[in-house]
């Protein structure tokens, strides 16, 4: 069996896995979000605040942080579209300072000095969220609605000219994004039993991007290799002691010079039952 | 079936398109030629949506363009082609005619397990550009002239009434580009209405039923393909006035 650290360690990858495919949604559609720890603090807090003050059960708890995380990532969303590439990830990263220093302020749910009394996250509650989410990226992979993603990546002027709703789309996809930030900070929040707003910075939004990163930016199974690696390997590389930060980042430096479309790039993993499967004959 | 009404685009001081009137006949190939900067392109981003005009109509089929979307044009039936190919970088031949027909799919996530006869149509498109063999293939790796041939399937598999092709035989050899005429006499013959810019006139005088031809952002002549290379306007504005 699992000793309870093994447990942990696998428990904490799950929600990473969570985490960065709220990064990977927004990617696959071109945009970088580097707010999504703003929307993990919204699931987090609403789901704790449900939870504690409202004693309510925990699944409906995550589900209610999640949609209003959701809904919070589409009306940021929307104004977020006029802008791209690096004005779209400072516009999100400001974002996620609003947010962070809004509940530093916000006395219900503790301010500076936090949360506690939330409980219940398991190792079957996190990895049942994974697999759920895990099947439907899965169905998206074999989906025309993935297509239309892929293309909008490519060429947003090229998409709109094929007939397809550039902005539902990316809006989508920035949405979905969120939900599942939501999703994962009401996970998180409920296994860590203490959050204040110091957890939710934008180093935790640019780790969520890494994840994904080091995954592969074009394929979603990707970004489970990317969590897990960056969740194990620096419990691995504690014989490096001080030093461990510094060789972690050295190593995702070298990891990008060479493979630039991370370790799973498209098209590894495509599982027979592909798209890719035209017609024969 | 597109009916262009004192069409004009203005960018800052430039008049790239001026009181511009243009007819492209159902089940016709209407040309657009003209010396480089003349404003063809610009005429076709106007109709698609793209850039908003400062003055004028284009209606399609009765129904005014001006104030829609481009998607919702393309769903109206007009598809075009891009004068560089635009093809999406990371996806496979037979993927873009797949996601060309996605605006016609219906609701839904649109699971691809199933046939249909949407298939049997991105099939089709393919085999008529002589791409189906090439179907697994990167669209990145293609040759040129295939990267053209896909973007033209890929306008046919939006389902459109009317495509705008921009300098379809770019970048084609005299070969080439004589296949190429073939092929869009056959898309004319399922009853597709073409209007075209070109600049290979071998492609023009086979192909196009009329022609227009722009200078300077205004038309300075229309009629049957013969008659407008003898026009003086025309010689003169390709090849400049005799002194």
């Amino acid at each position: 069996m699992l000793s309870d650290y093994q447990q942990t360690l696998l428990l904490l990858t799950g929600i990473h896995v969570l985490l960065g495919w709220s990064a990977y949604l927004p990617l696959a559609t071109g945009q970088l979000s580097l707010g999504n720890a703003a929307f993990m603090a919204v699931g987090a807090y609403t789901a704790s605040l449900l939870t504690v003050q409202q004693k309510w059960p925990l699944l409906p708890a995550l589900l209610a942080g999640a949609l209003l995380a959701g809904l919070l990532g589409v009306l940021v969303g929307l104004p977020a579209l006029r802008l791209r590439g690096i004005y779209l990830a400072i516009a999100t990263l400001g974002f996620g300072e609003i947010v962070r220093t809004f509940f530093l302020n916000f006395e219900l749910t503790g301010g500076p000095m936090g949360m506690r009394g939330m409980s219940g996250t398991t190792l079957g509650l996190v990895w049942g969220w994974v697999l759920l989410a895990g099947v439907a990226f899965f169905a998206l992979t074999h989906s025309r609605l993935g297509l239309s993603l892929d293309a909008v990546h490519d060429d947003e002027l090229a998409a709109e000219l094929i007939g397809l709703d550039v902005t539902a789309l990316k809006v989508g996809a920035f949405g979905a994004g969120a939900t599942l930030a939501g999703l994962g900070g009401g996970l998180y929040a409920h296994f860590i039993l203490f959050i204040e707003p110091g957890a939710f910075n934008f180093m935790e939004s640019i780790t969520m991007v890494l994840f994904v990163l080091l995954g592969g930016m074009r394929t979603f199974w990707g970004t489970i290799i990317g969590a897990a690696v960056f969740t194990l390997l620096p419990d691995l590389l504690r014989v490096l002691q001080d030093w461990r930060g510094a060789f972690f980042g050295a190593l995702l430096v070298v990891l990008l010079i060479l493979r630039p479309w991370g370790l799973l790039p498209r098209g590894t993993l495509r599982l027979g039952l592909g798209r890719l499967a035209a017609p024969s004959g | 079936m597109l009916e262009i009404r004192a069409l004009s685009k203005q960018f800052g001081g430039l008049q790239a398109v001026s009181d511009l009137t243009l007819d492209a006949p159902a089940g016709r190939i209407t040309g657009i030629i003209g010396p480089n900067g003349a404003g063809k392109t610009t005429v076709f981003n106007l109709v698609t949506g793209v850039l908003p005009p400062s003055a004028g109509s284009i209606r399609f089929e009765g129904r005014e363009l001006i104030g829609r979307r481009p998607h919702e044009i393309v769903r109206l039936g007009i598809a075009r082609t891009f004068q560089t190919p635009r093809l999406f970088r990371a996806m496979t031949v037979w993927e873009h005619v797949l996601v060309a027909q996605n605006h016609r799919a219906g609701r839904g996530p649109g699971f691809l397990y199933r046939g249909g006869t949407l298939l049997t149509e991105a099939q089709a498109a393919l085999e008529l550009m002589g791409l189906w063999e090439a179907r697994e293939r990167g669209a990145a790796s293609l040759p040129y002239a295939d990267q053209r041939r896909l973007e033209i399937a890929r306008a046919l598999a939006a389902g459109p009434r009317l495509v705008l092709l921009d300098e379809p035989a770019a970048g084609m050899n005299p070969a080439e580009s004589a296949a190429l005429v073939g092929v869009l006499e056959k898309v004319r013959g399922a009853g597709t209405t073409l209007l075209l810019i070109e600049h290979d006139m071998s492609v023009v005088m086979n192909l196009c039923d009329r022609v227009a031809v722009l200078n300077f952002g205004q038309k300075i002549a229309e009629g049957a393909p013969e008659d407008v290379q003898a026009d003086p306007l025309v010689l003169e504005a390709y090849l400049g006035r005799d002194s």
